[in-house]
């Protein structure tokens, strides 16, 4: 005996579908194509912290309520990030990234799904260290306002330092963490020649077009959040942003192995997630 | 036409785990036809070395899960450090560093969950050693929908209390002894769909 039946598990994932397809012809955000399994948990977190009987009830109220829908939004995007997280990609940008970025009079570089802009400053730090940062424009952009507004301030809590300073560390940095802010009561600003060169801005990667000619992009951490489907379309985008030769680098558990571009990309560190684009963007054909 | 009753394991355990892990998994073959994805409690930096070594010790082919990766039979997958592993409807994994669920990343009960909504009876759950009381509710969840539950016995595990709240949430199918798991998983591994002594995970 089985207490739920295939028809009420069918019954569920359309329920969830219409939700989903509401939200999309309501406000223009499409979670249709997000990995189902965990937008479906932050789904049911949101209905039952509402208090709502079902899907269908939680897209009436969605419908229906605008500050509602951007209550909703921000628990629907996972801002969490942190100070050259994950350090040991930041060495691998060092030894294998960086010199070959140098050979370029000017660089540019997207940091897509920035959440509160950490990764993009961590970034300008390095560069700064390795001596190119005035040859550097850093376009750092997300879909959730909220964490873009914050940073876009580039004010962050003092309780965080600890961390950030011990993974700058790890990260090879060499010079001294606490020259790149200043700092007072309980926060911290990162200093203005690094954010001079970040352009912090709005872009949704499922609907939006691409900027072109990036030698890099990160994105790390937020394929994750995609399906298959998903991804293959925002990497398909990246490898035409992506100037002949550029760098792609993602999360530290996210691979280009189980998508339609792996075959354009090169391995440069396999354990650090860095790959190199040589194959030919307009001719992608999944073999 | 006879096909197999299960398609795959999700197994959970915290501290004491080690141990545990140490035990099952070389005693299953090369072979076995079922995969298996394991939550376990970790620190933040592990770093891949607990799969290694688990690869190593045993036939069976231990890994770090990786994001869209497709369940094969002959492997375990364990969840990554920090991250929470899930089961998407088509059969392969997904990664998330949502929110801590019982203060915990990777979760048990998010593992469990995710697989209980992508093989609904074809699963088997099973609930190891541990000190709090992550996997009850994904458990309880797994069982509902016609999947099979295990427990270790609380007498005889390292830490009791994550069995004990597993065993107080759900009418269970097995309670087993540590090393009686790698029999039995291999025995409901061979179960074909309407088998005669596929009796326990019948019951409810
Ligand atoms: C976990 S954060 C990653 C932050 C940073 N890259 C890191 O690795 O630490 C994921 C970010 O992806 C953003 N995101 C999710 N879906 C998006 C979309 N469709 N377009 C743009 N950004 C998106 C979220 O808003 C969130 O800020």
């Amino acid at each position: 005996m089985i207490l739920v039946p295939e028809r009420e598990k069918e019954a569920e994932k359309m329920e969830i579908d219409m939700l989903l397809a509401g939200i999309h012809k309501r406000y223009g955000y499409d979670f249709s194509h997000y990995s189902r399994a965990s937008l479906k948990r932050r789904i049911d977190r949101a209905r039952e912290n509402a208090r709502l009987p079902s899907y269908t009830a939680l897209l009436d109220k969605l419908f229906h309520d605008e500050n509602y829908f951007d209550e909703f939004l921000k628990g629907m995007s996972i801002t969490v990030t942190e100070m050259f997280r994950d350090p040991l990609f930041y060495r691998g940008m060092r030894e294998a990234v960086v010199p070959l970025l140098k050979t370029f009079p000017f660089v540019k570089i997207w940091h897509a799904g920035c959440a509160t802009g950490e990764e993009a400053y961590s970034m300008a730090i390095l560069l700064h260290e390795e001596g190119f940062l005035d040859r550097a424009y850093i376009y750092a952009t997300d879909f959730n306002k909220h964490s873009l507004g914050k940073a876009q301030e580039g004010v962050y809590p003092a309780r965080s330092l600890g961390a950030a300073a011990a993974n700058y560390k790890t990260a090879g940095g060499t010079g001294d963490f606490s020259d790149y802010y200043n700092a007072s009561y309980d926060f911290v600003k990162f200093k203005n020649y690094l954010k001079e060169r970040i352009t912090f801005s709005y872009h949704n990667l499922v609907t939006d077009g691409v900027f072109g000619e990036m030698n890099l992009i990160c994105c790390r951490n937020v394929l994750i959040y995609f399906d298959k489907i998903l991804q293959d379309h925002v990497l398909s985008q990246f490898s035409k942003s992506l100037r002949h030769g550029g760098f792609l680098c993602l999360g530290n558990k996210e691979t280009l192995n189980f998508t339609a571009v792996k075959s354009l990309f090169e391995p440069v560190d396999t354990k650090q997630r860095i790959y190199r684009k040589w194959g030919d963007a307009d001719a992608t054909s999944p073999i | 036409m006879p096909h197999p009753r299960y398609k795959a394991v999700v197994i959970g355990l915290s501290a004491g785990g080690m141990h545990a892990l140490k035990t099952f998994i070389p005693a299953l073959p090369a072979a076995f036809a079922l995969p298996i994805a394991i939550a376990q409690h970790n620190s933040k930096s592990s770093d891949g070395f607990l799969a290694e070594y688990l690869d190593q010790i045993g036939a069976l082919t231990v890994k770090e899960a990786e994001d869209k990766e497709p369940l094969c039979s002959g492997h375990a997958y364990l969840a990554p450090a920090g991250y929470h592993l899930l089961i998407e409807e088509d059969q392969i994994f997904s990664l998330s560093v949502d929110p801590r669920v019982n203060y915990c990343c990777p979760s048990i009960d998010v593992l469990f969950e995710s697989a209980a909504d992508a093989f609904g009876e074809s699963l088997i759950g099973v609930v190891l050693t541990g000190g709090n009381g992550d996997g009850s509710k994904g458990l309880k969840t797994i069982k509902a929908r016609g999947g099979c539950a295990i427990v270790q016995n609380p007498e005889t595990a390292e830490s009791r209390a994550m069995p004990r709240a597993a065993l107080k949430a759900t009418a269970v199918d097995h309670t087993v002894d540590l090393e009686n798991l790698a029999p039995l998983l291999i025995q409901l591994s061979a179960l074909q769909n309407g088998d005669e002594h596929d009796s326990g995970s019948r019951r409810r």
